[in-house]
């Protein structure tokens, strides 16, 4: 019953905060319910005993790629007007994204929920079970091969945006840290001794 | 502890206690436990910024603060009173929610890690198995309260701060990451309970000597993360003034002042129990204290300690360097820091694979 209670507020939050997304007016407003709407999943997922990826999620999206992305949203200069007149544009597109999200939702539900795959509510885990220690052991011996192959696509990833954007113009000038760091006193200062004067 | 209070009081509180369903129980001892540990940080925030002008006071060859209160020990509440009589102005082309929002989003992060830090052997308010991806998770999140300031304030200065900010952390988090799969690995697991126990046995057994190099890294890095001296360039006075909080008031720049402070209390305790065994005592195993002597006791003592010596550092390195230039910033994060963890990792493996250090004991 209290279960059921924090699942429906907290889910209530999540639909509100993804609409938020959709309708909000300000580029940045849309992106902080988007930070909103990832905490509420978060949430969701700590409610189903998944602490672990509860906490990645956060971990990855609030804490490393939603600042990215609100540090973009916030350098673009962008115009409120143009957003509206390209949401007739995108609507059909969007509305068949959506009726087949809406298909795959039913399909799992309705369909394996006849195969017998229904269970009310989560199984609760055992005394002294570890999410994360699960986790780990299945990842790194049955499943090793292709989480070595992701680890390597996301590198792949990495090396090809770096050398996209990588271009080395002529004539730049940068500076040689390392001879700045062993840089001393008397090769940039002399001090010269002389006498002292004094005008007649 | 039971003695001090009379049994007058003390039956009938028992016998009310014990009729009370367990759920409340629960609510009741955390809740008390949460409002507690709250109050401590904000008051040992407040002796922090006065420890923090005494310090770098007698380091510049001044006496600090020496006028409220005996031995000056009032200025604290003097500045408090102050900042809350005053108004809190908000420019009028500044986004207003996210104005007055950025502060709290920065403070509550700082006060939430507190959660899963554990103070004595026996007390923390949650002991959850994930703990370390917990502190990881909510330390990184306290960046927006920056951000979000720089941008709602709509002033370049502001502005420059938040995107200045935003670069600085989200490349020093990486480093500190890495830092701690370093302790991850030592420790053999995610609960800070259990990465404090596996530290148990004296100083020769604390991580900080097989994973000295993290243990700078992490402190470093922490250093950066709560954009204090010699990394502040968020703030940067001197070029763009006070960077993300210029146009911030009273309150509202109390809040922000508070969640610095409370960050570098954070990033002590943290620093503590992953690198110096956090409650455990120094003297653990040194006979000649005595066979009943406390101080060989682990003890939220020790952790005090710990926690007041590396708060110390903190105001060691703001009295002691210039500020760094930002390029030389982002240098140190992704091309010095993030290098030496990988290879420190890697140097961890070699060291788990022939069984020395922390890992002498591990069985097969």
């Amino acid at each position: 019953m209290f279960h059921a209670i924090l699942f429906y507020s907290f889910a209530a939050i999540l639909v509100v905060a993804a609409l938020g997304v959709i309708f909000a007016r300000n580029p940045v407003h849309a992106v902080m319910f988007l930070v909103l709407a990832f905490f509420q999943s978060a949430v969701l997922w700590l409610l189903a005993e998944a602490e672990f990826l509860a906490i990645v999620l956060v971990l990855v999206y609030v804490g490393a790629v939603m600042v990215l992305f609100l540090f973009v949203v916030m350098m673009l200069d962008v115009e409120v007007e143009e957003i509206r007149g390209g949401y007739t544009r995108y609507a059909p597109l969007g509305i068949v994204i959506a009726g087949l999200m809406v298909v795959e939702l039913a399909q799992v539900i309705w369909l394996r929920g006849k195969e017998g795959f229904a269970v009310d509510g989560f199984r609760p885990t055992p005394e002294g079970y570890s999410n994360t220690e699960a986790l780990g052991s299945v990842l790194y011996t049955e499943h090793v091969y292709a989480f070595e192959i992701a680890a390597v696509i996301l590198l792949l990833a990495i090396v090809a945006a770096i050398s996209l954007t990588m271009r080395r113009r002529p004539g730049l000038k940068q500076q040689d840290i390392a001879s700045q760091v062993a840089v001393r006193a008397q090769d940039r200062v002399r001090i010269v001794k002389m006498a002292s004067e004094k005008p007649e | 502890m039971t003695a001090l209070i009379p049994d007058f009081v003390m039956l009938p509180w028992m016998a009310f206690w014990e009729g009370l369903p367990p759920l409340m129980q629960l609510l009741f001892s955390k809740t008390t436990l949460i409002v507690f540990v709250t109050v401590c940080i904000i008051l040992t925030v407040a002796f922090t910024t006065y420890f923090e002008r005494k310090v770098i006071g007698y380091m510049q060859g001044r006496i600090g603060p020496n006028r409220v209160g005996p031995l000056g020990l009032g200025q604290p509440f003097a500045d408090v009173i102050k900042l809350l009589i005053k108004e809190i102005v908000v420019p009028q082309k500044s986004n207003r929610f996210l104005f007055i929002i950025a502060p709290l989003l920065s403070i509550v992060p700082a006060l939430a890690t507190w959660a899963v830090i554990p103070l004595n052997p026996t007390t923390v308010i949650a002991d959850i198995n994930a703990g370390l991806l917990y502190v990881l998770a909510l330390t990184s999140v306290g960046v927006y309260g920056v951000i979000l300031a720089g941008w709602a304030t709509n002033s370049k200065y502001a502005f420059l701060g938040a995107m200045r900010s935003a670069a600085q952390i989200v490349a020093y988090e990486i480093a500190m990451g890495f830092a701690l799969v370093g302790v991850l690995m030592a420790g053999g697991s995610l609960n800070l309970g259990d990465i404090t126990r596996a530290q148990a046995g004296g100083v020769s057994h604390w991580f900080i000597l097989p994973l000295l190099p993290l243990f700078l890294v992490y402190f470093i890095s922490g250093v950066a993360e709560t954009n204090r001296a010699p990394f502040d360039v968020a703030e940067g006075e001197s070029e763009i003034v006070a960077g993300f909080h210029v146009e911030y008031s009273g309150v509202a720049f109390a809040v922000f002042f508070l969640a610095e402070y409370a960050n570098m209390v954070l990033i002590s305790a943290l620093t503590s129990i992953f690198f110096l065994g956090g409650w455990a005592s120094p003297f653990e195993g040194w006979t000649f204290l005595g066979a009943e002597s406390l101080l060989r006791e682990p003890s939220f003592f020790w952790l005090a300690v710990k926690i007041a010596f590396f708060i110390f550092v903190f105001f060691w390195l703001r009295a002691t360097f210039p500020r760094y230039r930002y390029d030389q910033i982002m240098r140190l994060g992704w091309k010095v820091f993030i290098p030496i963890t990988i290879v420190w990792i890697a140097v961890e493996g070699v060291m788990a694979w022939l069984r020395i250090g922390p890992w002498s004991g591990m069985a097969g």
